[in-house]
């Protein structure tokens, strides 16, 4: 039975703040391909294309056939445990610190045998279910977990390093006018989060999402991602118990080039979708980047909202979506940049939202909640890229396909 | 097609440079210390030496192709072992052909690798492309989870307890404390290998071999040479060699030796109840049990049974590791898949000195090496026999 995590004690300020350190970080090129699949939550190995052999480790040619076509197939994520062991002692830092760890070795059902993270709850030779998680390195491992859940589950010390749960764990949202801001406090709270804070800009202005914010327990505290001071003043005061970030801040006008009459809004746009995303990685980063090792309420993630359209634009809100590409672009590189301290960069994709700016577009769009459901549950699974609502999806799967198809095909959308 | 036999090729100038647990300097040092006393024992100039052969994880960046520079070596046969635990048999192997075949006159097979303080730690971080993959992100336990999780299901498979592996242990430090070079000095009870600190559970401290810097090499020449140098020698009678066998078994319970032994003891002329002792590779105490049977010297699963009713060391009934093994001796990197073999070597030609098995007229030996994912994938035998002097 997983030991249930309690409330961390208040931090002794005198105390030296655990340095973070990483799992073995260097894989081959086919081997990233785990860490892709891993990233949006898939379990997928190797599969060849002319026997249809599965294969683990990755590799270049097949093992039963010597093929070299080995694409990426999502398969049975189950198998048997055929052998296990606690390692009490290992050369590498990361493991020292945190031993004593358990291991497996499962032989897939689909074939393979994988030495894997064993999660606490598998009984010896038991079935089990596996996932492709990120560990702290931000590569892909697999994890194994008993068949049915268990108590407390998640608290499973193992688990709970590749995941960026938020139970236990301290929250911004950087944008308290943000209109599914509740809806996502909300969720948080339902999930454990111990404090919320929301950031509001122009504070001295009525926001009609406040009640509704205080009541999911959040504290509002003044916050402009457009004021460098502002964003360091906030930094200072809760940048040492941001534990996630979850960054809302967001400037939107429609309207492609040329149905602008100037490039003020864009200014606008670029001000706080790419700038204040800037902003806030320089003033909070470093000191969530000091703290992944920080215990049960370590710095564990950062998450932006972003459209989808920041993968291919289309013209309806044609600027906007070049402020949420930069965005984008920038994310990429802060993911690499946070790596090495652990901190994980999760991108949750939308597509139109229920809410005024898009009131125009057709559904289906996504509400609040469905918004706030995506962040907590890609939070829990570790992912880095999280496709929200329908449209999202079917985004995802034309780009997987072919992304100039996706480019036209949205360009013409908008001519109808 | 029958394989021809190694008649006319022999086994010399067994030599081990005694280890250390760290050492400052470089496995280039070390080869050439072996090097240099397996030539004197010779009578051989280094410019006299046609054949070299070279097993080392710790050379970089060079490679036995520089090695002959640094060395002052100038061979006509050049050969460079990666196979681990199985090296010094498979330098055997390849040697005794190219003598055999007139390629060569005489080739020194040498294994040696130093010890730095993290050297340790480096090697297994660049060991394989699969361990990289697919084993060190899981723990970072190194050889230590992969043999737990070996040994783990071997006992589940087998009803082997601790008890019997310690049985191995214990055994080979009795023996350790008669080889004044071992590493290890101090006595050693089953209640201390039980009682020992975990390291990946069922492995504990004793299950594992510590390692160290240190040397080892043979030479491989025709009989008409050792005569004429008066070399003690040993006849091949026997080997054999396989990588990554049984494919399809989801777990390590048996070797490559599985596959070919049936063809070890009709080559070499003999059976497991005609051999004085045996050296296995054991890097953990559940290999060695694993060679005693798929050698043949017990059914599949009876070596616990085996080791209960039989005394391991030097005055025993069944000698095994005579010097200690890797487990008490150390484990001096590619030197590890050398200290059977050249043990085995000085053994039979009745050179042995302390750990000296009397009588001892035939040495079987076994070799397993490269853990590169789940398993180890090279494994090697030989069957050798003291010259008739």
């Amino acid at each position: 039975m997983t030991t249930p995590l309690t409330p961390p004690p208040r931090k002794d300020p005198l105390k030296r703040t655990v340095s973070p350190t990483q799992p073995p970080v260097i894989r081959s090129r086919a081997a990233l391909g785990l860490t892709a699949m891993a990233a949006e939550g898939r379990f997928a190995l190797q599969t060849c294309a002319e026997c249809g052999a599965v294969q683990y480790p990755p590799r270049d040619a097949c093992s039963a056939c010597l093929s070299t076509d080995l694409p990426w197939w999502d398969i049975a994520p189950t198998g048997q445990l055929l052998a296990e062991t606690t390692v009490q002692t290992s050369v590498k830092q990361y493991f020292r610190e945190r031993t004593p760890w358990r291991v497996g070795s499962v032989q897939l059902d689909a074939g393979p045998v994988v030495i894997c993270h064993l999660h606490g709850d598998v009984a010896a030779n038991a079935r089990v279910r596996l996932r492709l998680l990120l560990d702290r390195a931000g590569q892909g491992v697999i994890l194994a977990l008993p068949q049915e859940r268990t108590d407390h589950m998640a608290d499973d010390p193992e688990l709970r390093l590749m995941s960026s749960d938020p139970h236990l764990r301290r929250v911004l949202i950087t944008d308290a006018r943000h209109p599914f801001a509740p809806d996502l406090a909300a969720a948080l709270q339902t999930a454990g989060a111990t404090l919320i804070f929301a950031g509001e800009p122009e504070n001295w202005l009525p926001n009609p999402n406040r009640s509704a914010l205080e009541a999911a327990g959040a504290e509002i505290l003044p916050l402009d991602v457009t004021d460098t001071k502002s964003v360091e003043r906030m930094a200072g005061e809760i940048g040492g118990k941001t534990d996630i970030l979850i960054n809302t801040a967001r400037f939107m006008r429609p309207g492609g080039v040329l149905a602008r009459g100037g490039t003020g809004f864009a200014r606008d746009e670029m001000e706080v979708n790419y700038l204040g995303l800037m902003r806030l990685a320089q003033a909070f980063g470093p000191a969530m980047c000091g703290r992944t090792a920080d215990g049960v309420n370590s710095a564990v993630a950062w998450v932006n909202i972003l459209s989808v359209h920041a993968r291919t634009n289309t013209p309806g809100f044609g600027c906007f979506n070049a402020s949420q590409a930069a965005a984008f672009s920038l994310s990429q590189s802060l993911r690499a940049e946070f790596r090495g301290a652990g901190l994980r960069v999760m991108n949750v994709f939308t597509g139109p939202l229920e809410e005024d700016w898009y009131q125009p577009l057709p559904p289906p769009k996504v509400t609040g909640p469905a918004l706030a459901r995506s962040v907590v549950s890609g939070l829990r699974d570790g992912l880095e890229d999280v496709w929200c609502g329908d449209v999202a999806k079917d985004f995802e799967e034309r780009f997987c396909k072919n992304p100039k198809v996706l480019e036209i095909e949205l360009g013409q959308e908008m001519g109808e | 097609m029958k394989r021809q036999s190694y008649d006319g090729v022999v086994l010399a100038a067994p030599v081990t440079i005694p280890y250390t647990r760290y050492s400052t300097e470089t496995a280039h040092y070390w080869i050439a210390r072996a090097l240099r006393e397996t030539l004197r024992a010779a009578g051989l100039k280094p410019t006299e030496l046609d054949g070299f052969s070279v097993a080392s994880f710790t050379l970089f960046p060079d490679t036995p192709v520089g090695l002959t520079q640094h060395l002052g070596l100038s061979p006509r046969w050049l050969d460079t072992i990666p196979m681990g635990g199985a090296s010094g048999l498979a330098a055997l192997r390849r040697a005794a052909r190219a003598v055999q075949a007139g390629d060569v006159d005489i080739v020194a097979c040498v294994a040696g690798d130093t010890n730095h303080i993290d050297s340790f730690r480096k090697l297994l971080s660049s060991f394989s492309r699969f361990a990289m993959d697919a084993g060190y992100p899981y723990g970072y336990g190194g050889p230590n989870a992969n043999f737990a999780l070996l040994t783990d299901r071997y006992m589940q498979e087998y009803g082997a307890t601790r008890e019997d592996f310690g049985r191995i242990c214990v055994a080979q430090r009795a023996n350790a404390l008669k080889n004044p070079h071992a590493v290890m000095k101090k006595p050693l009870s089953l209640q201390q290998y039980m009682d020992a600190r975990p390291i990946s559970d069922p492995i504990a401290l004793f299950d594992c071999v510590m390692p160290v810097a240190g040397s080892e090499a043979y030479l491989v020449m025709r009989e008409d040479e050792a005569i004429k140098r008066n070399l003690p020698f040993a006849h091949i009678l026997g080997t054999i060699e396989r990588h990554n066998a049984h494919i399809e078994d989801p777990i390590q319970l048996r070797g490559g030796w599985t596959v070919d032994i049936d063809e070890l003891w009709e080559m070499a002329g003999c059976g497991p109840d005609d051999i004085d002792l045996l050296q296995t590779y054991d890097d953990y105490p559940v290999i060695s049990a694993m060679q005693i049977e798929d050698m043949g010297f017990c059914a599949k699963g009876e070596a616990a049974a085996f080791i209960r009713s039989h005394d391991l060391t030097v005055e025993g009934d069944f000698p095994h590791n005579t010097s200690g093994g890797q487990l008490s001796a150390g484990q001096a990197g590619a030197a590890g898949g050398f200290i059977g073999l050249v043990e085995a070597i000085r053994q039979v030609t009745h050179t042995g000195g302390p750990t000296q098995v009397p009588d001892a007229r035939r040495a079987a030996i076994s070799g397993f090496g490269m853990i590169n994912y789940d398993r180890g994938l090279c494994s090697a035998a030989a069957i050798i026999e003291g010259a008739q002097s």
